[in-house]
């Protein structure tokens, strides 16, 4: 194994979606792909898992209603019992009815906020990161495909001209 | 082909754009400079704001007194705004959101500028509750917080508490959406910039985000879930604030159609605010490219139905009052007494602008038309403002004892405030037309191919041709 890549310019997103295929099926390891918009089907053809982050908004979900129950019931049944409206202040099944919406906003708040944090963390992105695409036009117009060296760097170029690549640039890995 | 589509289905990108052309453009207004237009209408926007900002601490200075309550009358301008506002604040979730769900690629033309609008007007809706506190430093009382009475909790059972809730996780809900979405194009603009200044600040706000695959694989994951998440949450919103009213026992209040008919109103008042902006925006900024005739067409047609709903709701209300034959729903707001009432006026306002004029945007010719759309957006927001305020000031002004039947007449501060939230929402919204990508640039470069004019063409040559082979056989 060698310690350089190659990071392969394409101009056009079919190009790039038919380039990682060809790429994989001739054995050779794709690094990373930058776009600078959602390729539909890049995943499946890098053969990327699928994310499990809306498993992990369901989970924060239960969490936060779990949260919403236990601190109403506290709040309202346990710690300082009113008598509001005359509203059964002595069970938290016979005074659920009014606590339904707070139950619900704080699924909501739970599940999305912490789904939020949970993406952030895992794509390494919160303020003062630093922008991690080697080329700048990568976030505009063009994408990038980094391709492992391998033993033999002048076959894969070639292979990546002969699939569309419009630049090709050898550089050490990072 | 990953991008067939229709030919027969609408163009949503006119002009032959590529990838390049898109970042240029969206990217123009941040990198340009403002015009003459732009600040002239900021100083006007900043000067009522600090008007208004005067007023509210003349406000708390003095007490709610300075306003023109009385004891009848204790909810007025202030919740009528707030209710404004909120529903305003309610087009921007709806287009992100639902329109996701329902895959309505004409969202990404205008999903950006209208979840701003959300925001901005979910700020100013936010204001009017806590200043009408009096006591404003006694605000976070209504968090459920440790506190030196006892601890005295807050009342879970209240629909005020509930609005606590419901707008606060509305507000940052939105705000985590429509700033996930703006990653990846503030990371445009930041690997474009050429200032060193420019580039810090976009940088910072970009987060770092790179555009690897797995990054956007994870990005769409999370605005699908959010979308499901949020549609759910924008109706609860107006839900919950209609409860502020339909759990209380005031005639006229207390009805059980408030929550639909409040959401219908909130989606038929938010997009017409959309539209207000929108229409001068495109111009403005140069996207007649990416908002076209055919966006402002589908968004009366939202106003259409949401309007309809509206109206039917009116209508119900006005039978229920008239059938059950009290006489005390004789002078609620949708009523003959209110109708020819001291507050006749109101009446019909809210009457000929949400029901009567919305009604030319069945004529296809009109419903098309930029300056038509503008007029009747504006005419749609005055009448929205009137529905709050004739639900509230129509409802309190007549009770159960006729003594105490008053009226209401706002003070120069209840104007200024009002007029000051107004200002408050410009000057963020046109900070943010200077500053932000104004389009959702990402998205719609993911479906320039399916949808963009010229990739149209060429997909409809194909077709003909291969219809014209078949022929032949």
């Amino acid at each position: 194994m060698s310690n350089k890549i190659i990071q392969a310019i394409f101009d056009d997103d079919d190009v790039l979606v038919a380039a990682v295929k060809k790429v994989r099926e001739s054995g050779n390891h794709i690094e990373e792909v930058f776009t600078p918009f959602p390729v539909h089907g890049l995943d499946k053809a890098m053969g990327l898992k699928d994310t499990r982050l809306a498993i992990t908004a369901f989970i924060y979900g239960v969490i936060g209603i779990s949260f919403a129950v236990w601190m109403m019931n506290f709040m309202m049944i346990d710690d300082w019992a009113q008598n509001i409206g005359g509203k059964p202040s002595f069970s938290y099944a016979e005074n659920m009815p009014s606590f339904v919406p707070i139950m619900f906003e704080m699924t909501v708040f739970f599940a999305a906020h912490l789904m939020v944090i949970t993406f952030y963390m895992r794509s390494k992105i919160w303020p003062f990161q630093e922008a991690s695409n080697p080329d700048p036009r990568t976030t505009s117009h063009l994408f990038m495909m980094e391709v492992d060296a391998g033993d033999n760097a002048d076959a894969v170029s070639s292979l990546l001209k002969k699939v569309g690549a419009t630049e090709l640039k050898v550089v050490d890995k990072h | 082909m990953s991008h067939y589509e229709s030919p027969i289905r609408e163009t949503l990108i006119l002009g032959d754009k590529s990838y390049l052309d898109v970042s240029n453009d969206i990217a123009a207004p941040i990198e340009g400079k403002a015009n003459r237009l732009w600040w002239i209408v900021f100083t006007i926007a900043l000067v009522a704001f600090l008007w208004g900002l005067g007023a509210i601490i003349y406000t708390i200075g003095t007490g709610i007194g300075v306003w023109g309550l009385n004891n009848k009358i204790n909810w007025a301008w202030d919740i009528t705004n707030f209710v404004w506002w909120v529903g305003i604040g309610h087009a921007g979730t709806l287009i992100s959101a639902v329109l996701l769900l329902f895959r309505q690629k004409w969202r990404m033309g205008i999903n950006r500028s209208a979840e701003a609008m959300t925001i901005f007007a979910v700020v100013q809706a936010g204001l009017f509750p806590i200043i009408h506190m009096g006591r404003v430093w006694n605000a976070p009382w209504v968090l459920p917080i440790p506190n030196q009475f006892g601890s005295l909790w807050t009342n879970f059972n209240s629909p005020l508490l509930w609005d606590v809730f419901a707008i606060s996780t509305y507000l940052s809900v939105s705000l985590v959406f429509w700033w996930t979405g703006l990653l990846p194009d503030f990371a445009m603009i930041r690997d474009r910039a050429t200032k060193p200044f420019q580039k810090k600040i976009y940088g910072l706000l970009s987060f770092g985000w790179s555009g690897r695959a797995k990054d956007w694989q994870r990005f769409e994951e999370v605005s699908l879930v959010l979308a499901g998440l949020a549609t759910p949450l924008v109706l609860s919103v107006h839900t919950i604030v209609s409860f502020d009213f339909a759990t209380s026992v005031i005639p006229g209040w207390h009805s059980t159609v408030y929550p639909p008919y409040f959401v219908a109103g909130a989606v038929f008042s938010g997009f017409a605010m959309v539209q207000t902006l929108l229409i001068v925006m495109r111009k403005v900024s140069n996207l007649e490219a990416y908002i076209t005739r055919d966006h402002i067409e589908n968004m009366n047609k939202v106003i259409l139905v949401t309007g309809g709903i509206v109206a039917t709701a009116y209508l119900s209300e006005f039978f229920v009052g008239w059938y059950s034959g009290s006489s005390y729903e004789d002078f609620t707001y949708l009523s003959i007494g209110a109708a020819t009432g001291p507050y006749w006026w109101a009446f019909w306002a809210l009457i000929l602008c949400n029901s009567v004029f919305p009604q030319l945007l069945w004529i296809k010719k009109l419903r098309r038309s930029f300056i038509f759309s503008f007029f009747m957006s504006i005419i749609i927001n005055i009448g929205m403002w009137f529905e709050r305020f004739d639900i509230i000031v129509i409802n309190l002004s007549r009770g159960h004892l006729p003594s105490t039947w008053t009226q209401f007449s706002p003070t120069f501060v209840d104007i200024s405030i009002y007029l000051g939230t107004i200002g408050f929402f410009f000057v963020l919204f046109l900070l943010y037309a200077r500053t932000f990508p104004v389009v959702a640039q990402a998205e719609v470069k993911s479906i320039l191919k399916s949808s963009g004019s010229q990739y149209k063409k060429e997909v409809a040559k194909q077709e003909d041709r291969e219809y014209r082979a078949q022929g032949s056989n």
